[in-house]
């Protein structure tokens, strides 16, 4: 167990690694374009030598690269053009919005996508589950930027129920989190309840469920007891690796709503040619995506004694 | 008739046949049918597009005419008004009105989406917004098993140090948010067509890759592999003739999903604003451009909504039938 725990450690590292070089090369190879993205299109071509030697820039790029890991590794990713403050001053903020944005779809789509997966796995090929099934690909076939204005359309513009936008700028108001946490919910429920059905419906069909049934258990003991605990194990990891997901639908559904997010950050940034701002938005989705993972390997180990021999 | 002859049969039929015999079991599948149904409904309207356009049946996409024009009403002109998009003098162009309140205008046609706030039809934006779609998604979605069959291919076949690097380098890019790769790679490379196919392709080459890895490490360990390498067969035959034939199934099947999933990247990158240039129209850019008049005109938002996920719903409808038909046998 804990050699697969290392293992796994050491592998996310090199991963981690070979992250932070992709984007340091793409974004930082090209120091001319660096400069005039740092100091404008209309500074002085002498300004932007003189701020090149004066940062550092002239190094050998191993050299560079180092020191700028140093950086990232402690948290100082630079200044960010457009604010021009500390980036981390920008970026922890935001990240503890879409923390609270993250949790609460994530709150409400593992219990709902559990409860419907399992409710259609029960009885493959049952009327029930073919509803269940066909309104999971109907929900994740409509991406957060459609769903998006459909939803405002009918709970701002028919209802008039909830606020269009949530940009909290005076404070935050929970009916302003109902439409994007709804948005990402509908989208991301669809996937997880597909593939706890999948679990489910192979779990049902193996012999110790007949077993079970045949010597006459109840069916809610057989599904609660014998089927549920081997059912939620591949949902389990699917979950966690969920999150890449959630986060590329954050971005959007907070561009859409106006949510002072971190993903909104990264689209600002991206569209303003704020460099370090990108790259510490990336080099943070990334550790969180990379450490949802280590997680989801902690739980399948916890929760399937077959893996542990490895 | 005996097991045997039937194989005769079936090994002589061609493969194009056997190609669509297997396509025919889709309508075993009613998902699969209703699926095959909404993507061929926009296959043709982008195949035919141009020749709606040139019978002026539809007008032109960038065109401007009148704005803010409500579904389903007439394009009404008057004699001696002319429009570039109409393609001639109104006179010779539209039907002459006889009766009614508007004897003596001019009958252009029907805007039957309606107008959006420049002028320009709606439903011939659709249209046209589906043939862009159509044009790019294949061929990122091409590009990126062009990448990522060959790279699976290698890995599971070769395993050892090729399987490491090759594992590393798709562990490395599917260690992003997509999103965000697709954020970074164009804040670098600026938004263009071709932009769009490199990051789509880069960002999912090392999920084919990992798809394809899979089954091959499986083949790989094949009786029929086996006479192949023991014939001597060069390497690129027994990748590309005796293994990758077999893993075609769930290959279509991942295809099918991926394809849905490019309409949907494509679309957010137009939503976003990073994606293909206007003024051509894009459905993701559509989104975009009419959000801002949602509470005055939400019909127009709604509808490349609706066309957008239409299409996905398509794909990813006909992935299921294809699945439930190729688990059957």
């Amino acid at each position: 167990m804990l050699v697969f725990l290392a293992r796994r450690m050491v592998q996310m590292l090199l991963v981690m690694i070979g992250v932070s070089l992709l984007l340091f090369l793409l974004l930082e190879i090209d120091i001319d374009n660096l400069a005039i993205k740092v100091l404008g299109p209309y500074s002085l071509p002498e300004a932007r030598e003189l701020w090149l030697d004066e940062n550092g820039y002239r190094d050998p790029l191993p050299v560079r690269y180092i020191r700028w890991l140093g950086g990232v590794m402690t948290g100082d990713f630079g200044e960010s053009v457009i604010y021009r403050v500390p980036v981390s001053d920008v970026l922890w903020p935001r990240l503890g919005n879409t923390a609270i944005l993250g949790g609460l779809v994530l709150a409400l789509v593992i219990p709902l996508a559990l409860f419907f997966g399992v409710l259609a796995g029960m009885r493959e090929g049952a009327l029930r589950d073919r509803i269940i099934s066909v309104s999971c690909i109907l929900t994740t076939s409509v991406p957060e930027y459609a769903s998006a204005p459909l939803l405002t359309v009918i709970f701002v513009f028919w209802l008039d129920l909830l606020p269009g936008t949530s940009n909290m700028v005076g404070g935050f108001q929970w009916q302003a989190m109902v439409l994007p946490v709804m948005v990402l919910v509908l989208y991301d429920f669809g996937y997880v309840a597909r593939m706890t059905r999948a679990s489910m419906a192979e779990v049902m069909t193996t012999h110790y469920i007949r077993t079970a049934i045949l010597k006459g258990l109840p069916y809610r003991v057989v599904i609660l007891k014998h089927a549920l605990r081997n059912a939620l194990i591949a949902p389990f990891t699917v979950i966690m690796l969920q999150l890449n997901w959630l986060l590329s639908g954050v971005i959007i559904t907070e561009f859409f709503f106006s949510y002072k997010g971190f993903g909104a950050l990264l689209l600002e940034a991206s569209l303003n040619g704020d460099i370090f701002v990108i790259e510490a938005c990336a080099i943070i989705s990334v550790v969180v995506a990379v450490g949802s993972q280590l997680l989801s390997d902690l739980g399948y180990a916890a929760l399937n004694p077959r893996i542990r021999i490895h | 008739m005996t097991d045997i002859a039937l194989q005769k049969t079936a090994a002589r039929e061609s493969g194009i046949i056997r190609f669509f015999k297997g396509v025919a079991l889709l309508r075993e599948s009613r998902v699969g049918i209703a699926g095959a149904t909404l993507v061929l409904f926009w296959v043709l309207m982008a195949v035919l597009a141009d020749v709606f356009l040139a019978l002026g049946l539809i007008f032109p996409p960038n065109a401007i005419f009148v704005s803010l024009q409500e579904p389903l009403s007439e394009f009404i002109v008057e004699s001696g008004q002319s429009f570039d998009g109409l393609g001639g003098p109104v006179e010779e162009v539209c039907s002459l009105i006889t009766s009614g309140d508007n004897q003596g205008k001019y009958d252009c046609g029907t805007f039957w989406l309606g107008t959006d706030m420049l002028g320009r039809d709606l439903w011939s934006r659709l249209v046209f917004g589906a043939q862009r779609v159509l044009f790019y998604a294949p061929i990122a979605t091409i590009a990126a098993y062009a990448v990522g069959i060959p790279m699976g291919l290698a890995a599971g076949y070769k395993r050892g140090k090729t399987d490491d690097i090759l594992s590393y380098i798709g562990n490395v890019i599917l260690a992003f948010p997509p999103m965000v790769l697709f954020v970074v790679i164009i804040s670098v490379l600026g938004s263009s067509g071709l932009n769009v196919i490199l990051a789509v392709t880069l960002a999912s080459a090392p999920g084919v890759m990992r798809i394809v890895r899979g089954i091959t490490m499986d083949l790989r360990n094949r009786e029929y592999v086996f006479a192949a390498e023991t014939r001597g067969e060069p390497l690129w035959r027994i990748l590309l003739i005796e293994i990758l034939p077999n893993a075609r199934g769930p290959i279509i099947v991942d295809a099918m999903l991926r394809m849905g999933y490019v309409i949907i990247t494509i679309g957010a990158l137009g939503f976003l604003g990073l994606g293909l240039p206007p003024p051509d129209p894009d459905w993701g850019g559509m989104i975009t451009e009419f959000r801002a008049m949602i509470m005055a005109f939400p019909y127009m938002t709604v509808v490349p909504c609706i066309a957008l996920s239409s299409l996905v719903l398509g794909f990813n409808l006909l992935a299921d039938g294809l699945r439930e038909v190729s688990l059957r046998d």
